[in-house]
Order: structure tokens, then sequence, then C-alpha cells
């Protein structure tokens, strides 16, 4: 059982971390009860905005002795419940600590606080002529919040995840310890990675308080194609014959008609083209307009050879800003859309998108639900989305667990995964459970338990 | 129904630097594209077009490789396009662009509606639409932020000024100057880019033109001479907004409309 903070407790954590920082009761604000879909709600009993890694290692030093549970949290824009205080106790706010710390033009690496938001280190990352690749949807996510569910993003197809990009973590233990995991370096072959199970481990091992990052220098061209299809079917059809043309596109991401209008809707804009079904998204990018003018080439002209109505020319500041701009918008745009809803974030074999795709529209059919979708076509990873719309109680409920069983089953058999970057959190446990057994949570619980024996770090999530 | 947009080829980039020293823009490495609020005048007309089964044709001037825009304008749906290029036009200003486009629009034919963006961003005048409209002797509306129809010769639009909208109808031949915004333009098809023949460039110069007096082109039919090109001033300033989030809300929400942004 946790100790349930007391007034002494109060004065005590204030002393540590300062007044101002500390929030207890309705001082709180009812947003830190949620995340952005996670399907928990519960306020912690107290929130503390961290400013440094040693105030944290105090923190963590009195919880630890007091066996009060810490829950870390950055934007709060999860969608599983990782980032809510399941257990009360203290819910830690890094959004403070949100400084770009260094540039290091000789190892293409920048150090980073958790609180820096993805959008302030890409642009950061831009004025300096270099990109960080992993582009997640949600911008105002933080880095610490992308490192801790190994967050993916639109570039995966060619440039990988957020753990190809973590070098080092300095992070504070369960106990207040503060350590350096992994190193400024390109390679590393020193024991286990504890780094990289650290990364996507959503704050149930040690808590991220600065990161240090690779970078890669900026790619000077980039275009993108819009491909109309007169289907989905057509569209998700035509992703393997591009992966198979060997050129290798920054991002295929598929959208239907449907949630481009959605998205139309929310953000008060025109997208550029709604005549057709289904649209194909892809970009290239490279250092010549040579070369990427010829990826584009190669892979328009594949896409017309098997069906595509057309492919429109993405190549200016506007037009990409007015395409991209939309495709961000989409999770908040399905959710706007209707009363409720919740999302599965599979992850499948590439080659096995299609029949993905086809599944859930064949269980939207059986189910009378309706299931938007869109996702990252070129790497297998799918947001599909079950809408509540008018839906009572209790039809919500039953559909909903029938169509989950149903599409992580369905995942399951043709090799995929429960989640491809959102992460398990509370809301996918089970399913994860189900899907690697007995044996393979086992060996997780014991790797929690090793990191953090009383188990006061996020408690109730992912494996536990 | 037959429609011309003018476009104009500006750096690609919004970030173009310019030489402390020379005061010259920094063009080198960058590339060109078409002046994003050209897109919102050939969007406008491409729809008007696509409603009363009419035809657009675009013109521009500049050196031989504006010959792209026109290209860009065919793949967004004109029909065809004229590019005037001749070492005579070189440093223009907008007097005698205005005049230069004029000599090519006469030689191009007669349209029903000439449409032009609402300024570019690299000379940022906002004057050639009204001056050109002057040369051909055509009314001319600024400001269009919609076109209602096209009815018994006139067109009816909404125009906006200042502080209101004003509905209008003009005679047709008429010139208008389109607002940035006023819809989303379409892209550039790749299928069509496939089908783009050179007969459906046109290019006129000096020679092709009625008036062949050179001293009404170029820099000698500029009426003003550009002494100095400098970046503007950087302003990083901060304000912080304290208060309850009430407080805080109501002190944005006045400071951003004192500012127009809302």
């Amino acid at each position: 059982m946790y100790k349930t903070i007391d007034n002494t407790d109060i004065l005590n954590l204030k002393q540590i971390a300062g007044d101002l920082n500390v929030f207890v009761g309705d001082e709180i604000s009812p947003d830190y009860a949620h995340d952005e879909l996670g399907g928990i709600e519960k306020m912690p009993d107290m929130l503390i905005k961290a400013e440094s890694t040693l105030q944290i290692s105090n923190i963590m030093k009195y919880a630890y002795d007091n066996n009060i549970p810490v829950t870390v949290r950055g934007s709060g824009t999860g969608l599983v419940g990782s980032a809510v205080a399941a257990e009360g106790g203290i819910l830690l706010e890094t959004t403070g600590m949100n400084k770009i710390l260094n540039l290091d033009n000789d190892n293409l690496t920048v150090t980073v606080q958790p609180g820096v938001l993805l959008m302030e280190l890409a642009a950061f990352a831009e004025e300096n002529d270099f990109l960080y690749p992993p582009d997640p949807g949600e911008k105002s996510a933080t880095i610490g919040g992308n490192i801790s569910t190994n967050a993916g993003g639109m570039r995966a197809v060619k440039y990988g995840v957020t753990r190809d990009y973590v070098r080092e973590l300095t992070v504070v233990m369960p106990n207040g310890e503060i350590m350096k995991l992994g190193g400024r370096v390109a390679k590393n072959s020193s024991g286990y990675s504890l780094k990289d199970l650290v990364i996507g481990s959503e704050g149930t091992l040690c808590i991220i308080c600065e990161a240090v990052l690779k970078l890669i220098p900026l790619p000077k061209v980039s275009i993108s194609l819009l491909v109309p299809f007169k289907d989905m079917k057509s569209a998700i059809e035509a992703v393997p014959h591009i992966i198979r043309s060997k050129v290798t596109p920054t991002a295929i991401e598929y959208m239907s008609r449907d949630t481009i209008l959605f998205s139309e809707s929310y953000l008060g804009k025109r997208f550029p083209d709604t005549k057709n079904e289904a649209y194909i998204l892809l970009t290239f990018d490279g250092n010549t307009d040579a070369q990427v003018e010829q990826d584009m080439k190669t892979v328009a002209d594949l896409c017309l050879e098997i069906g595509a109505i057309d492919a429109y020319i993405v190549d200016t500041e506007e037009r990409k800003k007015a395409v991209w701009s939309a495709r961000g918008a989409f999770l908040e745009a399905i959710k706007a859309s209707t009363t409720e809803m919740d999302e599965c974030d599979v992850v499948v074999p590439g080659n096995k998108v299609d029949e993905f795709i086809k599944f859930t529209h064949q269980l939207a059919d059986k189910m009378n639900v309706r299931i938007p979708s869109f996702g990252h076509a070129g790497d297998g990873n799918l947001h599909i989305y079950i809408c509540r719309d008018d839906l009572n109680d209790q039809d919500w409920e039953r559909i909903l667990n029938v169509c989950f069983d149903e599409m992580y089953k369905k995942a399951e058999e043709i090799g995929g995964l429960v989640s491809g970057e959102h992460g398990i959190g509370y809301a996918k446990k089970g399913y994860l459970k189900k899907q690697y057994g007995e044996s393979h949570i086992a060996l997780m619980q014991g790797i929690k338990k090793v990191f953090d024996p009383k188990n006061i770090l996020n408690p109730g999530k992912v494996c536990f | 129904m037959k429609f011309l947009v003018c476009v104009k080829q500006v750096p690609g980039s919004n970030n173009v630097q310019v030489d402390p020293v020379t005061g010259v823009l920094k063009r080198s490495g960058i590339q060109s594209k078409m002046n994003p609020y050209d897109l919102y005048s050939l969007e406008a007309a491409l729809s008007l077009a696509e409603r009363y089964e009419g035809s657009v044709q675009t013109i521009t001037m500049g050196p031989p490789q504006a010959k792209a825009v026109i290209v860009e304008t065919i793949c967004m749906g004109a029909e065809s396009g004229t590019v005037l290029s001749d070492r005579k036009f070189a440093g223009a200003d907008v007097l005698a662009t205005a005049y230069t486009i004029s000599q090519g629009i006469e030689k191009t034919g007669e349209f029903d509606i000439i449409f032009c963006g609402k300024q570019t961003t690299d000379g940022d005048t906002a004057q050639v639409g009204a001056e050109l409209s002057e040369y051909l002797g055509l009314p001319n509306v600024s400001n269009v932020i919609s076109i209602e129809e096209i009815k018994d010769g006139k067109v009816y639009l909404t125009a906006a000024l200042d502080d209101k909208n004003v509905k209008m109808s003009v005679k047709m031949p008429c010139l208008i100057s389109v607002d940035g915004d006023i819809n989303s333009p379409r892209l550039p098809s790749y299928k069509v880019k496939q089908t783009v023949t050179d007969d459906m460039v046109r290019f006129l110069s000096f020679d092709d033109f009625d008036d062949k007096n050179p001293n009404n082109y170029g820099l000698n039919g500029s009426a003003t001479q550009v002494e100095r090109i400098f970046p503007p001033e950087k302003n990083a300033e901060k304000q912080e907004i304290k208060g309850t989030s009430a407080e805080q809300s109501q002190a944005l929400f006045e400071l951003i409309s004192a500012k127009k942004i809302i």
C-alpha cells in the first residue's frame, strides 16, 4: 500500500521543490486528471512542476523513502493514459524543464531538457541547418514524452523512430540516484543497453531529465506528392508497389476523403483537393533537385501505371503547409467529429497494411459503427479510430470491446504488434498481456522490479 | 468566356537574404516559385472557367526561365500562356512592368476578365493590377474576396475595404486583383505536366510589340529608381501577460485585436 500524502509531506515537498511549484487539491486543474484519450481519469494528490534534475532527484528520494507513487507527465498529449496518476500520489510535470542546452556541431548532437516541445526542437534544428528526423503528428508533445513512448511519426519509413536518435539519457532512478545511460558516442557494445530499455518505458523505470539526441544534416530539397485514387482499396494496394520500387520516400501516409473533410471543418481551411475517395501522401527528400525529382517521377509514374487518378505536386512552402497541416490535425479532427472515440495504434508488417485496413472496413460494416483511419502506410503503423457517435453507454462498451478484440486478434494473426508508437500505458495493457503471454510479461515485470523495486514510478502501467 | 491571369516568378523561399553591402537580394542557390498571391487569382479564374465553361490563359514577364511558371499554371489547369521576355524589359519598376504587360496582352488576345494577385512577395508594391488596368482602359476592382457570379456581361463580386466589404458589379471586360487566402489553390498535376508541349508556351519580345519606343520599357521606362534595399529590423520584443486565466485571455484578446491579428 502506498502512503497517502498528508500535510507533513506537503510541507516537506514544498521545501524540496519550492512553494510555487507544488500544488494540491483545488489548486490542480482538472486537466491533469486525464490525457488526450487514455480512458482513465484520476486526479493526482499533488502536482509538482519540476525545475531541475537535482530537484527531481530530491523529490524521488523523498517519495522513495515515504513510499509515495510518482507519475511523470510532459504536455499530457498521450493517448493511452500513461501520464495519468492512476494510483494518485505525485504528478511530476517536466514541461518547465524546456531548455535546449547545447548544439554539438562536431558530433552532430543536441542536448535537451525533457520539456522541450517537438516543434521547438524541430525549428531549432532547422535554423541550424539540421534535421531532427522523428516527426510524430503531435508537435506540442515534449521530447521526454516522445522518448518515453518511442514515438515514430511520419518520416519513420526512411529515418526510423525516436530510439534511433537517442544517444544518451540522464535519468533519475526511483531512489533518487542520478545516472547517465548510453553515451555521446555513435557505437556502443558496452553491456546491456539500459538506455534502450528506458526508451519506450512510459515513465515506469526512471525519470528522463536530459537527452542527447542525434541530428542529421538538413536535406536541401524536399517535395511531396499527393496521389488520389478512386477508392481506399486501390490506394492501399499501391503502397507495396512503391516500396518494391526501391525508392525510399521519407513518408508514405494514407488518408480518406472523409478524414480530410473532418480536418477541413476542424481547421476551417480547405484542402487543395477533395474530389477523390482516397489519397496517398508521399515525401521525397535529398540534397539535389535532380535526385529528388527523379525519385518523385519514378513513384508518380508507377502510381499512374497502377491506377492512380493523378499525382499532385506539393513543392512549395505554401503547398506543403496546406497539405501537411491538414495531415497533422487528423487526430483532433476525427475527435471533433464524434461524441467519443477510442483508438487502435497497431503496427503490422508493411505488406499487410492493405489486408488490415480492409479488415477494419469489414468490421465497421459488421458492427455498424464508424471506424475512420489514417496512418503511416509506409511503415505499417495505423491509427484506427472507433467513433461512438450516438451510441448509448451499453452499446458503446460492447461494440468497442468487440472491435478492439477483433482488431488486435487480426493484427497478431498477420504478425503485427499492439502499439506502433502511442504506447501501452493503462489503456492497452490487457491486449499486450494477451499477445505476449506470461513469460514475456514476466520478463518485463522483472526488469521493472530491478529498476523500481518499490513500484512507485507510474504504477499500474504497461506490464503491471 | 476567356480569362487571363497575370503571374510572376519569385524567389522560392520566404527567407531571402539581402546583401548588406550591395543591397541586392541573394538569389543564388534559391529556387524560384510562382508568387503565392497569384495562386489565389489563378484558382479563382480556373474555378470560374469550370463554372462557365470558359478557358484560362496566363501571362508573365521575366527571363526565359520564367517559362517554368507558365508551365506550372498549365499543370494547374490553364490552357496555354505567354512569357514576355527581352533584355530591354530588365530593371522595370511597377510602371514599366504594367506597361510592358499591357503591350503583351494587346498581342495575346481579348479577354473577359484579367486577373492579378494582390501583390508579389518580392516587390510587394501591389500596384501592377491597377496600373495595368489604366493602360488597358479597363475598369478595375482590387482586394476582391469573392466572385459571386457572371451574368448579363457583368461580374458580381465582393471587395474588402479597410473597414467594410463592398458588393458590386463590374462590366466586362475588366481587371480584378484578388485578395490572398480567399480560396484553396489546386495543386499542379504531374499527369498534365507530362503532356505540356512547347507550343503551349508562347514567347513575345520587344520586337513583337506595337510600341517600339525603348524608352517606355525596362529601366528607361521606369519612373522610380531603387536607391537601396535593406532588411527590416527584427523585432524580438516579448510581452508577458500576468493574472488569472480569465484576465490573461481577456488581455491577450485585446492585444491581438489591437494588432488586427483577429
